[in-house]
């Protein structure tokens, strides 16, 4: 049987304004076969974009087909007359985002955009094509499917946005789906039953698809063949199964250590420690504070923790948990509605105005986006420049000598003193991130989603450094992550939160050993294991009600129970869960005890490891 | 009807906001004039007045009295309706506006039908095809017609359509508008003349919002989908850029009615802004007050047009 999809000698490169070019896919050839899906995997600037929009004859702006051949069916795409694309788009070849929020016409009802190529290209009439609509919506396990097109994209949440994107590519049974990274803006909990929803249709209607990611572990349970890439060059190419278990290639074995990094040496018990940072009874949020004290858009409830000198608390939860308000307030930069934030015994100011510029130099925050969090318009050595002129009062000579150093300190070329943002590459910009932050010598810092928007391979770079640069100051972090290998990565103590209460809360090796609160276990065994056939050991129930709520008929319920495999009826809703301590040295909120957790923690989850 | 009931909400607080700011505005307007040397009994009397005629006269016209307390009387006028009489030649002020006004409802509706239409179809054609041979040409000449000031073209245009083709009058002492041929000989160079810089700023505005929109994913999204030309435009990329267009309208809409003096001098058009001009020269105090208001309450009046177009254009906004 021919191949649906013959790619061969493709090179493409990126073309600045005065015609000069810089290749970004070299040399790249493979095939797919009619209902295969071939995996493209490599990190950001790889190239796999830009191969997966070249099936579809399209070349962003900037970027260029120089070379080799891409054939659908036989029709070579190279060349083909604007026309005759327009033609092939959204019904031979159609394409699945990375963010669908981003994707879909915010102004516009989802229904409309959805069967939008159908009726653009005369395939169906308009009520054929909702009746293929609504089917669709049933089958990748949207609630109310007859009604959820009606709605417009913002009041629709991302998991289900993501599910809709894929019916609007699904509905014109196109030849060619192209996946492109749909499931990596999604929460764990999430991407477990959207990924399970593609997978039953790639299946059921004998999909030919291109399945693009930098997850390797997503990508073994739904590719058949799988190919490696690395800045634009083909690694390895070969079917799934083999490749996971035997990668042949050394980046292959290097992008497959980097997506689990190991977890750190375990170092002496918090207890023996004189704790620095001290939060307790915080209750925090966001408007106006009513009479009972309490925030008009409350956040967090009741949160209380310690972190040790020189430990780190790693913090899990899904978005919308409450975990970067937590850091808001401990920066002072939303100051708390009830309960104390304490450093080093002294009780700190909520307002940020009101603490002493000491107090500010020793909590220092690392956000997530480097590249917002830099000022683009100054050079590096601006950058770190002003913090130490700020906190150490350092001017001229002495304080170029303090940016050498700080450079020096996160592993930086001290040539990078004299560049700007904008032209460091990710894994350089958060390192420069982090110089800033160490520049106030601080005692605390506030990791926020510091490698979510980094590689694999360069988030565990910066996750040893921060290990290292521990081990060298006696920093504490707060180190807050929706990854629960990351956090087991690097922290000492983690708690898990859910919609803004503690859930669970003990040393990092809580997390890897049974009984566990029913909510880390479901965060635990959403994780994507790094094998072939994991998605389909796991219970079909398991991951499927993903969504957070907040609003509960009764304030003292358990915030988690209707997503609870294991909720009591006529309990959990109604009343406060106590804090129980657990023998294997963890403190969780839940009504049910530990000899019952364990009887359950089997049929929670079929797949336990 | 939820939408509704949220519209009517952001008209209330709307229209808050803007008593507010015609408070202001009426307080800047009133120190100003004060501030300016010479009254308007210096104006009327002339230069060789002796100083009892001059006091005389100011105390006939109040003129005596603390300027808080002339400012209260003069907005409790405004409040109950009377906007006061001219200094100048004791008319009631309304009736000199009222005079001018539906001159200058007339220029600035005839520029705005002509302008309008014409600058968003340049802005929406050259958004679509950028850095095209049709995207420059448009951006040169808008740019050019921009940095050429209006007193230079509607002098050319006398010059060239009045004095040497003899195809319209050079002044409009009265805009007809029994005929259609005399309407567009007595409007057609003003409007020419005024529409120059509405339609660059309209075009460029419109371009870049559409630009804006045109590089959002979903609008790569739908060209992926197979969707192009026209409805491209009109569903995906004029919808979400109505917010910003609306409001450039709005100032470039709001500049017609006081902003028109250069044109309406050159012309001698009868309309409002030679009058708060003549006001001023005069010291015509309640007259410049009115006048001023009037654009004032006209400006907020386009604005809030603008942001609840751009409300209604946006479901995010329209539901909260």
């Amino acid at each position: 049987m021919r191949p649906l999809v013959e790619v061969s000698g493709l090179h493409i490169a990126a073309v600045d304004g005065r015609g000069a070019q810089t290749p970004i896919v070299k040399d790249v050839s493979f095939d797919i076969a009619p209902g295969e899906v071939l995996a493209l995997i490599g990190q950001s600037g790889s190239g796999k974009t830009t191969i997966a929009l070249s099936l579809m004859g399209y070349a962003r702006d900037g970027t260029r087909i120089t070379g080799g051949s891409v054939k659908l069916d036989g029709t070579e795409l190279r060349g083909l007359p604007a026309r005759a694309l327009q033609q092939l788009h959204g019904r031979d070849v159609a394409y699945v985002p990375q963010s669908a929020a981003a994707s879909f016409n915010p102004s516009r009802r989802l229904m409309p955009q959805v069967i939008e190529s159908a009726v653009v290209h005369g395939l169906m009439t308009r009520r054929e094509a909702e009746a293929k609509a609504i089917a669709l919506f049933a089958e990748l396990a949207l609630p109310d499917p007859a009604n959820v097109g009606n709605r417009y994209p913002h009041q629709v949440s991302g998991g289900q946005l993501q599910r809709l994107i894929a019916a609007m590519a699904l509905l014109t049974s196109p030849r060619l789906v192209i996946f492109d990274e749909p499931t990596t803006a999604l929460d764990v909990t999430t991407q477990i039953g959207v990924l399970r929803a593609f997978k039953r249709v790639v299946r059921e209607h004998g999909v030919t698809a291109l399945y693009v990611s930098h997850d390797l572990a997503v990508v073994a349970q739904i590719a058949d063949r799988i190919l490696v890439l690395n800045q634009g060059e083909m690694q390895e190419i070969g079917e799934a199964e083999r490749l996971i278990s035997a990668p042949s290639h050394a980046y292959t074995r290097s992008l497959m250590a980097a997506a689990r990094p190991p977890e750190r040496n375990e170092r002496p018990a918090a207890e023996e420690r004189k704790p620095l940072l001290q939060v307790s009874a915080l209750t925090a949020g966001y408007g106006r504070i009513g009479t009972n004290g309490m925030p008009l858009i409350p956040v967090l409830h009741d949160i209380s923790f310690t972190v040790p000198a020189g430990h780190t608390l790693g913090i899990v939860g899904e978005s919308g948990s409450g975990k970067s308000t937590l850091a808001r307030v401990i920066a002072g930069l939303l100051p708390q509605a009830k309960g104390t934030v304490t450093l080093d015994g002294a009780t700190l100011p909520p307002s940020l105005a009101r603490r002493t510029r000491d107090q500010l130099r020793q909590i220092q925050f690392v956000h997530q986006m480097a590249d917002t969090a830099l000022n683009p318009s100054h050079t590096v050595a601006e950058i770190l420049g002003r913090p130490l002129t700020f906190f150490g009062g350092l001017r001229g000579r002495a304080r170029d000598r303090a940016v050498a150093e700080l450079l020096d300190m996160v592993r930086l070329p001290a040539a990078v003193m004299h560049q700007r943002p904008a032209s460091l590459s990710g894994g350089q910009k958060q390192r420069a991130n982090l110089a800033r932050a160490l520049a106030a010598r601080p005692r605390l810092l506030l990791c926020d989603e510091v490698t979510s928007a980094l590689d694999s391979v360069v988030g565990a770079a910066v996750l040893k450094l921060l290990a290292e640069l521990q081990s060298e100051l006696g920093l504490s972090y707060v180190f807050i992550s929706h990854d629960i290998s990351t956090v087991r990565a690097i922290c000492d103590q983690v708690m898990v939160l859910y919609a803004g209460q503690m859930m669970e809360r003990g040393v990092r090796r809580v997390l890897s050993s049974t009984p566990r609160h029913p909510y880390s276990d479901l965060l635990v065994n959403s994780v994507p294991e790094l094998r072939t056939g994991w998605l389909d050991e796991i219970e079909p129930a398991f991951g499927l009600e993903s969504e957070v709520t907040t609003t509960f008929p009764n304030a003292r319920a358990c915030a988690f129970f209707p997503r609870c495999s294991v909720h009591i009826p006529g309990r959990c809703e109604r009343d406060t869960p106590p804090i129980q301590h657990l023998s294997k040295g963890a403190d969780i909120r839940c009504h049910r005890s530990e000899n019952e957790l364990r009887a359950l923690a089997g049929t929670a989850v079929a797949a336990e490891v | 009807m939820r939408p509704a009931l949220a519209v009517t909400g952001f008209l209330l607080k709307r229209l808050l906001f803007a008593a507010g700011t015609l408070l202001a505005v009426s307080l800047a307007v009133f120190a100003a004039t004060e501030i300016l040397p010479g009254d308007v009994a210096g104006a009327v009397l002339g230069q060789s007045a002796t100083p009892e005629a001059l006091a005389a006269l100011r105390a006939s016209m109040h003129l005596d009295l603390p300027a808080s307390v002339r400012y209260l009387h003069w907005l409790g006028g405004m409040v109950t309706g009377d906007v006061g009489h001219s200094l100048v030649n004791n008319r009631p002020v309304s009736e000199l506006i009222g005079s001018r006004l539906p001159n200058s409802l007339l220029l600035a509706g005839a520029a705005t039908a002509f302008c309008v239409p014409i600058g968003l179809l340049l802005g929406i054609c050259s958004a679509m095809r950028p850095t095209s041979v049709f995207d420059r040409v448009t951006s040169v000449a808008t740019l050019s017609i921009v940095a050429v000031p209006e007193f230079f073209i509607g002098t050319l245009a006398v010059l060239v359509f009045a004095v040497n083709l003899r195809w319209f009058p050079a002044l409009t002492l009265s805009p007809r508008i029994d005929s259609v041929e005399g309407f567009f000989r007595s409007m057609t160079l003003p409007v020419l003349s005024l529409s120059g810089i509405i339609i660059a700023q309209i075009m460029r505005m419109t371009r870049a919002a559409l630009l804006d929109v045109l590089r959002r994913p979903y609008v790569e999204m739908a060209r992926l989908k197979g969707v192009v030309g026209a409805r491209l435009v009109l569903f995906y990329a004029l919808p979400n850029a109505l917010g910003p267009i609306a409001n450039a309208l709005a100032l470039s809409l709001s500049h017609l009615l006081g902003g028109a003096i250069i044109i309406e001098t050159i012309f001698n058009f009868p309309g409002l802004a030679k009058l708060l001009v003549d006001a001023v020269s005069t010291r015509d105090m309640p007259l410049v007050q009115a006048c001023t208001m009037l654009f004032c309450l006209a400006y907020l009046i386009l604005g809030t047009l603008a942001d609840i177009a751009g409300m209604l254009a946006n479901p995010r906004l329209r539901a909260s």
